[in-house]
C-alpha cells in the first residue's frame, strides 16, 4: 500500500482536521505472569573438567549475577592457564582412548540421550537461561531451548552417516576442539559448537561468556546424567584471560570463536604462523530491506523479529531498515504503532517481549551509540512506558533520517536499536546493503519473486531471508562474509570445519 | 471480465497493498502466547460475554427456542456483575420472535439477510428480504456479499449491491459478510474488506462468515481485517466494526482475539459497538471461566443453562 498513509495524512491536514489516531491505552492491561519453574540453580559452580566438577587451582570465583535485576545468582569458578592446561589434556586423553576409536552409532547414543534429558528438563532450563542471560522467557522457553535440543538431535543424526559428509572422500576428526561462545545465546550457541564437533568424533574444551556461564554448566549435569564419557566435553569457565590460555594452548587443532570482531581480530593474529584450524562467526550489521510492493505489515513484522528479537542482542539482527522511498512513511507509522505494543520488562514475565540488557558494559555501549545517533542528526523515537528500577532496560528505538555516514548505519550496537535509511533504486539498495565491513545477513521484503533471486545473488551476506526474518534450522549452515568471519555452522557444510578431508 | 472490469480488480489491489500469508500466521501465533492472569483475564471474560452476537441459525429454530435464546442473551448467569449479550442473531422469519423478548432493552436484534448463507437468489429477493427483516424489527443486519461477481472481478457489482442494502436498512446497522473460507486468499479478504468499507457507514461491520463453511473466523482471518479497517480508520477517519463469527468455542480463544483488537486497532474497539463475537456455544464457555475465576474450581457443564455440550 504505497499511498494510503502518505496520502491520508496530507488530506486530513487539507481538510483542516486531525488525523486519526489509534488508541493504545490501558484500558486492558495485562496481569503479571510470571513463569514460576525451579531453576535449581547452586551457589557456586566449579569447572567441569574429565567428567568431574572441579575448583579451579587458584581457588578465585567471580560472581554471576542476574541482568534483570543486578542481584547474585551464583559464584563462578575462574579457570586459570593450569586449569585450561589440565581440560586439554583431558580432552586429548579421551579423544584418543574413547571418543575417536568409538562407531558413530555410539556416539549418536550418547547426543540423543542429551538431547532427550534436555527435553524433559526445558522448563528448569528456560528459567535458568532467563535468570543468567535476561532474555525474556517466551525466547528461552520457545527457541533457544527447543532449538538447543533440535542440534544435538540433528547431528545425532550425522554421528553414524560419516562417509555422506564428504561424498566420495573419507573424513577424520581432528582431536580436540577449543571453543569461545558469547553471551547472546549461551546454551544455542554452545549446541552449535559442541553438537557437530562430537558428531564427527572430537572432544571438546569450551569457555562460555563470563556473564553466562550457568546454563552451560548445567548442561554438563545433563552430560554426566547421560553418561558422556570423561573428558569428551570439558567446560573451562573465566573472562578473555582464560579464553585467551585456551586459543594459545598447544593441544586443540582447531579454534572456534563467536564474539565480537575485535576479540575474533586478537585472535587471529595470536595464532597467525599456528597450523591450528579456524571459524569464526563475528559481528554484523545487516541490511533489512524493504520494497515499496511488500507486503508492509508482514515487513514490519520481519523488522521487529529482526531487531528487537533477544534485545538486539543477535550477530545477524536486523539493524539496518533500507526502505524503498515511496514507502518509508507507511513503514514508519507501521513501526511506531508495533513498537508501542512491546512490552519491556521483567524477563520471566510471560509477556514480556523485550527483557534485560545482557550486562552494564552492553548498556553502556548502547547509550554512547545512541547518544551519538542523536547528535550526529538522526531522529530518534522510543515508545513511552517505565523501566524496572533496578537492572538493565533499554526502550525499543527507532532512528529515522540515518545516512550511510552515521556511526549508528555502520557500527554495531547490539541492542533494541534499529537505524532506518531509504533507496530509490535495487542497485541502490544493493549498494547500500553491501557498504559495510560486515556480511552475516540480510532481508528482502518482495511481492516478487525474480527481484528476489537477484537480490539473493548479489547481496554479500551469508544469509539471506526473503519475506522473513530471524529463521534458524539445525540443517541449514550459517556464517558471513568478509569481517562477520568465516566457516559455517549447522548442515553439511558446517560438519566439514570439524573433519580432515584424508587424500 | 471485460477490459473496465480487468482494471478496476488490478487499482483495487495495488492501492491496498498485498499480504503475506506466512508473515500473517507469524504474527498472529505470538498472541496465542500472551498469558492473560487474575484481573485481566476476568475483564477480558466480561468483555467478551458482553460483545456476543448469540446466534442461532438452523432450519429447525422456532419461537419457542428464540424465546430461550433471548432469555439467555438477556441473563446469561444469576449474577449481576455478568452482563447481557450484545445481540442475538436470526433468521428473518424469526425476528419479531425475537423483538418480542429482547425490544426494549439492551440486546439487539441481528438478521442475517441477502440469502443467507449462499447469496444465490435473485437481487429483488435478497432486498426484499432485507426490508422485511428491517420492517420486522431488526436493529441490525447481517448481510452475505455476492462472492461470485467478487470471484469473477465484478466488483461495481459487489459495491451497489452492498450500497443497496445501506439504502434498505435505514437506521439498522450493517454487518457484511465475507464468507472468508470462499475467497480463499489473504489477498482477497483485504479487497472485499476495502470494498465493503468504502461503502457502508461508521459504526457498521465487516464480518468473516456465515458459520455454514469448513473454515470460518480464524486468528489469521482476523487480522487480516481489523488490519484493514486499522488502514481505513487512519485514512479516512471512518471507524468501521468487526465481527468474527463461527469457530470461536471456547473462552481461551476469544481472549486470543480480543488481544490482537488490543494490540492492533487499541482500546477503542474493546466494546461491542466496534467488535463482536459471532458464536452460541461460547458463550456458557464464557461463563464457565468467570466462575472458575470467582470459585477457583470448575463447574460442570450442567450448572449452566442451555448447555449445548453433552454431559
Amino acid at each position: 500500500m504505497p499511498t494510503l498513509s502518505s496520502a491520508s495524512s496530507k488530506t486530513s491536514a487539507r481538510r483542516g482536521r486531525t488525523a486519526p489516531e489509534l488508541v493504545f491505552g490501558d484500558l486492558w492491561p495485562f496481569d503479571p505472569a510470571p513463569e514460576t519453574a525451579d531453576p535449581k540453580l547452586k551457589a557456586r559452580y566449579d569447572l567441569f573438567i574429565d567428567g568431574k566438577f572441579v575448583a579451579p587451582k587458584s581457588g578465585k570465583y567471580f560472581d554471576s549475577i542476574n541482568p534483570a535485576n543486578e542481584r547474585k545468582l551464583a559464584r563462578i569458578a575462574l579457570a586459570g592457564p593450569s586449569d585450561v592446561d589440565a581440560a586439554c589434556r583431558a580432552a586429548r586423553r579421551a579423544f584418543e582412548k574413547v571418543w575417536g576409536p568409538m562407531p558413530g552409532r555410539e556416539r549418536a547414543k550418547y547426543l540423543f540421550r542429551i538431547a532427550r534429558l534436555l527435553q524433559d528438563r526445558a522448563r528448569e532450563f528456560a528459567v535458568a537461561e532467563t535468570l543468567d542471560g535476561g532474555k525474556p522467557i517466551k525466547e528461552s522457553r520457545d527457541f533457544d531451548v527447543p532449538m538447543t535440543a533440535a542440534h544435538f538431535f540433528y547431528h545425532a543424526g550425522w554421528a553414524d552417516k560419516l562417509e555422506y559428509v564428504a561424498p566420495g572422500r573419507q573424513v577424520a576428526p581432528l582431536g580436540v576442539v577449543a571453543q569461545v561462545i558469547p553471551w547472546n545465546f549461551p546454551l544455542l550457541m554452545l549446541a552449535w559448537k559442541i553438537a557437530p564437533a562430537l558428531a564427527m568424533g572430537n572432544c571438546v574444551v569450551l569457555k562460555p561468556a563470563e556473564t553466562t556461564s550457568i546454563t552451560c554448566l548445567k548442561l554438563a549435569e545433563i552430560f554426566q546424567d547421560a553418561g558422556l564419557p570423561p573428558g569428551v566435553v570439558n567446560f573451562v569457565t573465566g573472562a578473555g584471560e582464560t579464553g585467551a590460555a585456551l586459543m594459545s594452548h598447544p593441544i586443540p587443532a582447531k579454534i572456534a570463536f563467536t564474539g565480537s570482531t575485535a576479540v575474533g581480530k586478537t585472535i587471529l593474529r595470536a595464532l597467525a604462523g599456528t597450523d591450528k584450524r579456524m571459524t569464526m562467526e563475528l559481528g554484523g550489521k545487516a541490511a533489512n530491506i524493504v520494497f515499496d510492493d511488500a507486503p508492509l505489515d508482514q515487513a514490519v513484522e520481519g523488522i521487529v523479529n529482526g531487531i528487537f528479537f533477544n534485545q538486539g542482542h543477535v550477530c545477524c539482527a536486523g539493524s539496518r531498515l533500507l526502505v524503498h522511498e515511496p514507502v518509508t512513511e507507511a513503514v514508519l507509522a507501521r513501526l511506531k504503532h508495533r513498537i508501542r505494543q512491546l512490552k519491556v520488562g521483567d524477563p520471566l514475565d510471560k509477556n514480556t517481549d523485550i527483557g534485560a540488557i545482557n550486562s552494564r558494559e552492553q548498556l553502556k555501549k548502547i547509550r554512547t551509540l545512541v547518544a551519538s545517533g542523536v547528535r550526529e542528526g538522526a531522529t530518534l523515537y522510543q515508545p513511552d512506558g517505565i523501566l524496572p528500577a533496578k537492572g538493565f532496560y533499554f526502550r525499543p528505538t527507532l532512528f529515522s533520517e540515518v545516512t550511510m555516514s552515521h556511526r549508528i548505519a555502520r557500527e554495531e550496537i547490539f541492542g533494541p536499536v534499529l537505524s532506518i535509511l531509504t533507496f530509490r533504486t535495487v542497485d541502490e539498495a544493493i549498494e547500500k546493503a553491501n557498504n559495510t565491513a560486515f556480511g552475516l545477513s540480510a532481508g528482502v521484503w518482495t511481492d516478487k519473486g525474480s527481484r528476489i533471486l537477484k537480490m539473493s545473488t548479489e547481496l554479500k551476506a551469508g544469509v539471506v531471508w526473503a519475506n522473513t526474518y530471524n529463521k534458524f534450522d539445525p540443517a541449514s549452515p550459517f556464517g558471513g562474509y568478509k569481517e562477520s568471519g568465516f566457516g559455517r555452522e549447522g548442515g553439511r557444510q558446517g560438519l566439514l570445519d570439524y573433519v580432515i578431508l584424508k587424500p | 471480465m471485460n477490459a473496465g472490469q480487468s482494471a478496476s480488480f488490478r487499482r483495487l489491489f495495488d492501492e491496498i497493498g498485498p499480504v503475506d500469508s506466512v508473515g500473517i500466521e507469524e504474527r498472529v501465533a505470538k498472541y496465542a502466547t500472551r498469558s492473560i492472569k487474575k484481573g485481566a483475564k476476568l475483564w477480558g471474560l466480561y468483555r467478551a460475554v458482553s460483545m456476543l452476537d448469540l446466534t442461532t441459525l438452523e432450519g429447525k429454530d422456532t419461537p419457542g427456542k428464540i424465546a430461550s435464546l433471548c432469555q439467555k442473551a438477556l441473563r446469561p448467569l444469576d449474577d449481576p456483575n455478568v452482563p447481557s449479550v450484545a445481540a442475538v442473531c436470526v433468521y428473518p422469519a424469526m425476528v419479531r420472535h425475537a423483538k418480542k423478548h429482547v425490544g426494549g432493552t439492551a440486546v439487539k436484534v441481528a438478521s442475517v439477510a441477502m440469502a443467507f448463507p449462499s447469496g444465490q437468489t435473485p437481487l429483488k429477493t435478497r432486498l426484499a428480504e432485507v426490508k422485511a427483516a428491517v420492517a420486522a424489527g431488526a436493529d441490525e443486519i447481517d448481510m452475505v456479499i455476492n462472492r461470485g461477481a467478487f470471484l469473477a472481478g465484478e466488483f461495481a457489482e459487489v459495491r451497489d449491491e452492498i450500497a443497496a442494502v445501506v439504502e434498505e436498512c435505514g437506521s439498522a446497522a450493517l454487518k457484511v459478510i465475507l464468507e472468508v473460507s470462499e475467497l480463499e486468499t489473504y489477498d482477497n479478504i483485504r479487497a472485499a474488506s476495502f470494498l465493503a468499507m468504502e461503502t457502508i457507514r461508521a459504526g457498521d461491520f465487516i464480518k468473516t462468515s456465515t458459520g455454514k463453511t469448513s473454515l470460518n473466523a480464524t486468528l489469521g482471518n482476523n487480522q487480516v481485517m481489523i488490519e484493514a479497517i486499522r488502514d481505513f480508520y487512519l485514512d479516512t477517519g471512518i471507524a468501521i466494526g468487526m465481527k468474527p463469527a463461527g469457530g470461536i468455542r471456547t473462552a481461551k480463544q476469544a481472549l486470543q482475539f480480543l488481544i490482537a483488537v488490543k494490540e492492533t486497532l487499541g482500546d477503542e474497539w474493546l466494546t461491542n459497538k466496534r467488535y463482536r463475537f459471532g458464536a452460541s456455544s461460547l458463550l456458557n464457555d464464557l461463563l464457565r471461566q468467570i466462575e472458575k475465576e470467582k470459585s477457583g474450581a470448575y463447574q460442570a457443564p450442567y450448572y449452566f443453562s442451555d448447555a449445548a455440550e453433552s454431559y
